[in-house]
């Protein structure tokens, strides 16, 4: 179980600081894989920086902390302060670009097995690697190869077989299929879903493609303007979404086979240099209210493992279905 | 039917606006120079700012022709009455610095401005035009980059040796020295040319020219006024090189000739260190100047684009 | 019938290498299309990267010379042998939308320089009727004139900027409009902003569209017709809804089926976590 207590990520400039992520209290239960999804600058991908670890002047944990539920060998537990130290050990993160994160000039295989830490028989890790990656549908020959000489889909699974190798508890993936192609993409995902199965550990996905979230995911976290607006059971999530949000962002995606009508949301998510005050989607939603604009919904738990930040959660839904 | 209509641009709109694929930070709030300002650069501005000044004002002052020799003794020491003391040809050293410092900046200015036109005027169209036009035009312009200057201007001096305009030394620098910022100016245009906002232009209507005035200049203006200020340094450096050795025009004071003069006079030997430190000096400070204008232009340009 | 688009063996080979040792890539393959309509068409050409889609628009647009063949576009030869199209004429049948709204303008100009310049020069209007073309386009894509004037391209938003570049080729009201991938740096939750608008355009301005994307998605949403590239390669062509619903190539079929959509799931749901 990990566990989010009221993280808020953020950024200092010449300006001044805003809230990359703003609070946000969730707990993650282990083996799942759960999607995070909202438009671009809502805050996600600084979240999964935040989880990872990846925590650099600018940005800043600025309060809250996060426990992760698993500890290193010894038994310890492994908190924000210490977590990275187990990278690839204990958490693992795919990135979006594997041409940005692979060293062009050194092939593969001695990119794989020059982690440090490793076992320093460099030979029989190599061995074991050969192994894992014809698991993952990749010929040896990938690992005498450049990155270059490699398509984008072996690329990514190269970045994958590197992230699950020594099986972490945790991998964070940003993106992960975005600059491939559709067909492609799919085998990546099915993959990662299959290494989920078998590993047991928690997978989290940031994607922008709801259709990715709806194949993949076992739990949702959608977020808005660094808030958590949305969390529970995929299929809960989109077969019945609580925040109207939510609802407006399965509904601006068009679907082959639906021909049903399809607009996008109007208005952009608010400046977070603002004061903000009361629910940050008031200004964009259909359901706003004077309340809304006054006071900030919490996350509450609207359904049995089902939270959503929203004083008319479930309505938007509920009118749909009656119209 | 949606409503089609995005809310109007406010200023809360502009600072929301998507960090995913928002183009580098510029205010347009602020005033449109202020942005240029740097320590380095306002260092540079008023050192030059100084040396134009007071070379280009100060000879209206001046009580004779500095390069008239006898005029005062020789050898004088600092005084009151003359600041630098006087040379081993009786001219008071500090007004001859003055005019020397004039002349090199109007030969380096000159030099500049036509280095920087010529330049900019086939380093854009060969980059833009391409095709057979521009194969021929990089086929001159490499050339001319290999022919080395220094030798060829050594030739030239001893062969005409004292009977050369002035001015005959700055064509002649111009003519071997636009070669190199063509070239570099028609790489930037070529990478240029290939982005989407060129064919957005051609496709509103815009022809060949006012592509390359309205379009692609802008782009490569930072790089002109950095190159113009380089190409100031690069001319009065050669100059200076080429009167130190004697094969400049002597008479005209210029930062090169005071330093032949006194070497040519013995001025370490006749205890008038000044006569060969002063001009020494003044060369470093003025190209100091240049070089912190310069590179503090860099620096104010790459911090608008966004570059740190 | 108007003869929409008409490409005959349209082949564009590049040469990889030096004069000794080189390589041929075929980026159209043959591309033989025949569109033709009495009323304005939306056309999807979609595939995936390297698929040809790209260089296709490009053609189409004479930034780039085929190898061999010939495109028509209502009956004007825009590429190929015996191109008639040119200069003016050309700009004011066939307009662009690309891909990168931040990089279809200049950082130094008002991205409304644009819109009067192809008022005047493309479409031949004077300073006041460029004017009032210029409003009038811009609130056809639901934007004002007075937020848009005097404005750089970085104080707008993408989908915003997008829309300006819509506008821009609507002024000359040209046969047909290219568009290359004009969402796939939008924002999700906004892009049916854009493919709404184009939809719209079509039926009340009459324009006609090619729109190029990789998304079938938004391709089957608002397309008439649909043709599916790969490698170089025209694969199949149809009305939309018999593509989508009735694929007959199985490069079609594998692309169907490997969108990720929000009905039917790949895989049964595993035991799901406590």
């Amino acid at each position: 179980m990990i566990r989010l207590n009221n993280v808020v990520a953020s950024y200092r400039t010449a300006r001044g600081s805003i809230n990359a992520v703003d609070g946000v209290t969730i707990e993650i239960p282990d083996g799942c894989i759960l999607g995070v999804a909202g438009e671009s600058g809502c805050g996600k991908s600084t979240l999964m920086k935040l989880i990872y670890g990846d925590v650099t002047s600018p940005m800043g944990l600025a309060s809250g902390s996060i426990e992760y539920g698993f500890g290193d060998d010894k038994g310890r537990p492994i908190t924000s302060d210490n977590i990275r130290d187990y990278w690839f050990n204990r958490i693992s993160y795919i990135p979006q670009s594997s041409m940005n994160s692979l060293n062009p000039v050194v092939k593969v295989g001695k990119q794989f097995v020059d982690f440090p830490g490793s076992d320093p028989d460099k030979k029989r890790v190599l061995a074991q690697v050969r192994d894992y990656i014809g698991k993952l549908g990749l010929p040896v020959e990938t690992l005498d190869a450049y990155p270059h000489q490699l398509s984008g889909g072996m690329r990514q699974r190269v970045m994958i077989a590197m992230a699950t190798f020594f099986q972490p508890q945790l991998i964070l993936a940003d993106e992960p299929t975005t600059a491939l192609d559709v067909v492609v993409q799919k085998d990546i995902l099915l993959l990662l879903m299959e290494l989920q199965e078998q590993m047991g550990n928690t997978i989290l996905l940031v994607s922008h493609d709801m259709g990715v979230h709806y194949q993949v995911t076992t739990r949702m976290l959608i977020m808005y303007a660094a808030k958590a607006v949305e969390y529970g059971d995929s299929e809960s999530v989109f077969a019945a979404p609580l925040h109207p949000y939510t609802k407006m962002l399965i509904s601006s995606l068009p679907t082959i086979g639906d021909d049903s009508a399809r607009d996008g949301i109007p208005g952009r998510p608010p400046s977070l240099w603002q004061d903000l005050s009361g629910c940050r989607f008031a200004d964009r939603c259909p359901l706003a209210t004077a309340r809304c604009r006054a006071e900030e919904p919490a996350l509450v738990e609207h359904k049995p493992g089902h939270w959503a930040a929203c004083h008319y959660a479930g309505e938007m839904t509920a009118r749909a279905e009656a119209a | 039917m949606s409503d089609l209509r995005d809310t109007t641009v406010s200023p809360a709109d502009l600072a929301a606006a998507e960090p995913a694929a928002t183009a580098p930070n510029q205010r347009h709030e602020r005033a449109s120079w202020l942005w240029l300002l740097n320590t380095r650069l306002v260092l540079g501005l008023i050192i030059i700012a100084i040396f134009l000044l007071g070379s280009f004002l100060l000879p209206f002052f001046a009580p004779h022709d500095p390069a008239q020799q006898a005029t005062y003794m020789k050898n004088l020491k600092i005084s009151p009455a003359h600041w630098l003391g006087t040379n081993g040809l009786g001219q008071d050293t500090l007004w001859y610095l003055i005019f020397s410092v004039r002349n090199s900046l109007i030969l380096g200015i000159f030099v500049g401005l036509g280095i920087s036109a010529i330049s900019t005027a086939i380093g854009l169209s060969a980059g833009f035009i391409g095709g057979a036009y521009e194969r021929i035009v990089m086929l001159i312009v490499d050339s001319f980059i290999t022919i080395p200057l220094l030798p060829i201007l050594i030739i030239l001096g001893a062969l005409i040796r004292g009977n050369n305009n002035f001015f005959t030394i700055g064509v002649i620098i111009v003519i071997f020295g636009w070669a190199w910022n063509a070239r570099t100016i028609r790489s930037m245009v070529l990478s240029l040319r290939e982005r989407e906002f060129i064919n957005m232009a051609r496709f509103s209507g815009a022809g060949t020219l006012a592509i390359l005035v309205r379009e692609v200049f802008p782009y490569v203006s930072a790089y002109l006024v950095v190159g113009f200020i380089n190409t100031i340094l690069f001319a009065i450096n050669t100059e200076a090189t080429l009167a130190v050795i004697g094969l400049s025009k002597v008479d005209v004071p210029t930062l090169g000739s005071i330093i032949f003069w006194a070497l040519n006079y013995n001025a370490l030997f006749t205890g008038n260190v000044t006569w060969l430190v002063a001009p020494i000096i003044a060369t470093i400070l003025l190209f100091l100047g240049l070089f912190l204008t310069s590179t503090g232009f860099n620096a104010a340009f790459a911090n608008k684009r966004g570059v740190a | 019938m108007a003869v929409i688009l008409k490409t005959e063996g349209l082949n564009k080979v590049y040469r990889l290498g030096s004069l000794t040792r080189s390589r041929e890539i075929r980026a159209l393959n043959d591309i033989n299309l025949h569109i033709e309509s009495d009323r304005p068409v939306i056309v999807s050409v979609v595939g995936e990267s390297g698929s040809g889609k790209t260089t296709l628009a490009k053609t189409l647009l004479r930034l780039v010379e085929p190898s061999s063949g010939r495109a028509t576009i209502y009956d004007q030869v825009v590429a190929g042998a015996g191109a008639t199209a040119r200069g003016r004429a050309f700009l004011a049948a066939v307009q662009p939308i690309f891909q990168n709204p931040f990089e279809a303008f200049s950082r130094y100009r008002p991205v409304d320089a644009y819109l009067h310049e192809t008022a005047i020069r493309v479409a031949g209007l004077d300073k006041a009727q460029a004017n009032d073309a210029v409003a009038a386009a811009l609130a056809a894509v639901g934007l004002d004139h007075a937020d848009v004037r005097n404005k750089y391209s970085n104080q707008f938003s993408g989908g915003e900027l997008q829309r300006v570049s819509i506008a821009r080729a609507l002024i000359p009201e040209p046969n047909l409009i290219i568009a290359d991938e004009p969402v796939s740096m939008i924002d999700a939750s906004r892009r049916m902003i854009i493919i709404n608008l184009f939809r719209k355009l079509k039926e009340e301005a009459g324009r006609s569209f090619l729109y190029i994307t990789h998304d079938l998605a938004t391709a089957y949403y608002i397309s008439d017709f649909v043709a599916v590239m790969s490698k170089g390669t025209l694969v199949e062509f149809g009305p939309a809804k018999d593509v989508m619903s009735n694929p007959q190539h199985s490069y079609t079929r594998l692309l169907l089926d490997s969108i990720p959509t929000t009905r039917t799931r790949w895989r049964p749901r595993g035991a799901k976590a406590a």
